[in-house]
């Protein structure tokens, strides 16, 4: 009895979770998988659209003969390198056309026309024309006839599925000079994004924990970049930081802080020089930090508040009686207290600010130094059409991530077996 | 110790004030006054001597007539003697003025004179100007947003620094580019695209979460521990790997450029997370009522239909929020799903709007409040039930 029910808890289960399962699977395991197959193909963007024998159906009246009909097809290859084997072709007419004259090629029984085309090479084109006549005499309804369409079929090969096999991809990615600075600029942005982040959410969380009027309220503010579309995101601040018209140079320029605009997304470095010593800083990319700080630290800020309201208060109350000062209190109480929190985001927000792809794309769109490993996935995949290379980056940010993960929680697993 | 804590008291107050002015000058400027400079030297001169004559005639005057006394000497003397300025902006002034010498009135000798006082005062006023600072810089790109919608071609180009509403040319001049974009770029169309792509989303996600939240939650069955670690793996894969071999499946498929296609793609993302923060409630439910269920003899599908998902509705509304908003702001699907103006959502129209480099950027605005302002009201209308969602979800982007 017991057996039987715990087999219907399992097969209940099963049920439960299968169509979840199955559509995760097949949308994002599946695909990692695939990334893997296409990473060692040569594959363009042109490649992967099958190839369809297509038909146009032109109907024209031959003067003066309101009794027949031509019928004019203009067949062809839709893909421009790759053929189509065993073209066949079907369609149907009113129930009293007659065929006039016949193709060798094609059948014409119970009013269904059947032709067998053979093979079609790449950009093959052919004007197949019929005439037919009704046998009782009456008039033709061309628009009838044309909104029967014809079938077409043909079998060929999907360039995505053969097995040939190249190490081209990864070469190129790999031994490309541009990858040490595609890694580099990632990683800048990555950290700097995560850290800036990180310190400006542990400064608001800091903040609201105190009492002031109007709390709850600028809460709600304080995540306000978080929840909003980062498409009008993006190009509100592209507006802003605009060199002819926007409002932030205009405003240095109004108040005499600079006197030339700057182009805070469009220029590579910047020089400055602090202290007699003359630094070359990546403007853009500075930028686009920037942003990615202002967009997500309200994630961070939300962490570390609710960890800060569960800090208990005595621990304040003991400090205060010991004369601890506001400082001392922030680093020997408060700091210590939400470390646990620090690390967790520091791992969520490296892992995501690595993917990040919109933001850095809608700002810059990879331009002026800001090219980070995302970027370059669609770039090579969609801006070059190489679709195999764009895998093959895919997987070199799978790999690094996987590498990431292991490290982090061997650091953290040897940090849990010291405490 | 007592000139050295006066001196700091004055240098942290005086940086203060100097803030303070300066935000009420950038704002002034943005609402088209001419202002050239900060006079950042003379303001630390009057701030440091306000919180020195604060510091002495402390006990001498009472607080109000003190207030009224420094901020109308500041106001005459910024406003009348420096620099021209309309009656507003005095006003604005005064007000500052006014509620920064309120803000120094509890500071005197006497707690000057306690241990940390100079830490305790940098501690207040930091947090004072966080709260603003930061209350700026979030708030003013959204009222950017919001007033450059409301702007002209010509006014834009004018003056780039005028930040203010021009109610003068009346309702239909102040909403033309709205006018415009519903007419001539077919907003309408895509923002019910993007409200069927939302909610179906949302009604698919927990049509699939709901079961596999609770078999997690409840049933024991080979696999469960591997599931349950896996959803949070799953989710932490990023989107942008999934993206060239969907193109190219979808390609093949023909489901590019089709609602359907991207309902598919939005759910699969969105489950391992719904499933997450579901399966976390639903063993908060306590068992017992499930017990009494199956003596009822109901089956699995009446339990969750008639004891869990009654039992659950703010844990359910919180996921479906959440993953409205996240279906809601999704950018790179459907760029690169949809490329046919047809199909598109309204991130991807206002993606494809700025393409053309022609197109006016009021317009553009007028696009970008029309996406932001329903995702800002949903946040700020069920906050609560958002931000629970938000730290158990906050995984994403």
């Amino acid at each position: 009895m017991n057996d039987t029910l715990a087999n219907t808890e399992k097969k209940t289960a099963y049920i439960l979770t299968l169509p979840a399962v199955l559509l995760v699977f097949a949308i994002i395991l599946f695909p990692i998988f695939a990334n893997v197959w296409i990473s060692f193909k040569e594959v363009e963007l042109k490649d992967i659209r099958i190839p369809e024998p297509r038909a146009k159906k032109i109907v024209k009246s031959i003067s003066e003969e309101t009794s027949k009909i031509k019928i004019l097809y203009k067949l062809r290859n839709s893909s421009l390198i790759q053929e189509i084997r065993d073209v066949s072709f079907q369609d149907n007419f009113p129930k009293n056309f007659e065929i006039v004259n016949l193709d060798p090629r094609c059948d014409y029984n119970n009013y269904n026309l059947k032709c067998e085309f053979g093979n079609w090479p790449a950009k093959y084109r052919e004007n197949f024309q019929v005439i037919f006549e009704t046998n009782d005499g009456s008039k033709i309804d061309k628009k009838k006839l044309k909104s029967i369409k014809p079938k077409l079929d043909g079998k060929s090969d999907n360039i995505l599925l053969n097995t040939n096999f190249t190490l081209k991809n990864f070469k190129k990615v790999l031994f490309d000079n541009e990858f040490i600075d595609l890694l580099l600029t990632t990683f800048y942005y990555t950290f700097f994004g995560t850290v800036g982040s990180i310190i400006f959410g542990i400064l608001t969380a800091q903040m609201v924990n105190q009492k002031f009027y109007g709390r709850t309220f600028m809460r709600s503010v304080l995540l306000f970049p978080y929840v909003a579309p980062v498409v009008a995101l993006a190009y509100t601040w592209e507006l802003l930081l605009d060199p002819n018209s926007g409002t932030l140079n205009s405003l240095l320029i109004n108040y005499q802080i600079i006197e030339t605009p700057i182009n805070l997304l469009g220029q590579k470095y910047i020089e400055i020089s602090v202290l007699g010593f003359d630094f070359k800083l990546r403007l853009a990319l500075t930028t686009v930090i920037m942003f990615e700080i202002w967009r997500y630290f309200p994630l961070a800020f939300l962490f570390i508040l609710a960890r800060l309201q569960a800090i208990p208060k005595e621990l304040y109350e003991a400090a205060d009686v010991d004369g601890a000062s506001p400082f001392q209190k922030f680093f020997k109480i408060t700091l210590p207290q939400i470390t646990a929190v620090i690390s967790i985001l520091f791992m969520i927000r490296f892992i995501w600010n690595f993917n990040k792809f919109e933001d850095v794309f809608l700002l810059t769109g990879g331009a002026s130094g800001t090219r980070t490993l995302p970027i370059n996935v669609y770039q090579q995949g969609f801006a070059i059409s190489d679709i195999g290379m764009g895998s093959a980056v895919s997987i070199v940010i799978v790999v690094l991530l996987l590498m990431f993960m292991f490290f982090y929680f061997k650091l953290l697993g040897k940090r849990v077996d010291e405490n | 110790m007592k000139i050295k804590n006066t001196i700091l008291f004055s240098l942290i107050a005086t940086f203060f004030l100097i803030f303070l002015v300066s935000i009420w000058k950038v704002l002034a400027t943005l609402q088209g006054l001419t202002i050239k400079t900060f006079n950042i030297e003379i303001f630390f001169i009057i701030g440091f001597l306000i919180s020195l004559f604060h510091l002495i005639f402390n006990d001498k005057i009472k607080p109000i007539y003190k207030s009224i006394i420094f901020s109308s000497l500041f106001v005459i003397f910024d406003g009348y003697l420096i620099q021209k300025l309309p009656v507003w902006y005095n006003v604005g002034t005064f007000l500052i003025i006014y509620f920064f010498v309120s803000k120094i009135n509890k500071y005197n000798f006497t707690n000057l004179k306690e241990e940390h006082s100079t830490q305790v005062i940098l501690f207040d006023f930091l947090t004072l100007f966080g709260i603003l600072f930061f209350s700026f810089v979030i708030l003013f790109p959204f009222y950017m947003m919001l007033v450059t919608s409301f702007k002209t071609q010509i006014a834009l180009l004018v003056n780039p620094l005028d930040f203010s509403i021009n109610f003068a040319q009346g309702l239909k001049g102040l909403f033309n580019s709205y006018f415009v974009i519903f007419k001539s770029y077919n907003f309408g169309k895509y923002i019910i695209t993007s409200t069927i792509v939302s909610v179906g989303t949302v009604i698919i996600t927990l049509l699939f979460a709901i079961p596999a939240a609770y078999a997690v939650a409840r049933l024991n069955f080979f696999g469960k521990t591997f599931l349950s670690t896996s959803i949070l793996i799953i989710y932490m894969f990023p989107a942008i790997v999934l993206v060239i071999p969907l193109y190219t499946i979808f390609s093949q498929l023909g489901l590019r450029n089709s609602i359907e296609g991207l309902l598919i793609v939005y759910t699969a993302t969105t489950l391992p997370v719904a499933i997450y923060m579901l399966q976390g409630y639903f063993k908060s439910i306590p068992k017992e009522l499930e017990e009494a269920a199956i003596l009822d003899r109901l089956s699995w599908f009446g339990i969750i239909t008639k004891i869990i998902i009654p039992l659950s509705i703010p844990a359910i509304s919180s996921v479906a929020l959440y993953v409205f908003m996240i279906a809601w702001n999704e950018f790179l699907f459907s760029l690169m799903f949809l490329d046919n103006p047809n199909s598109f959502t309204l991130s991807r129209a206002i993606q494809y709007l700025s393409g053309d480099a022609e197109t006016p950027r009021q317009y553009l605005m007028a696009g970008s409040v029309i996406v932001t302002l329903p995702v800002l009201f949903i946040f700020v209308y069920f906050e609560k039930y958002l931000v629970s969602g938000l730290t158990a979800g906050s995984v994403k982007g």
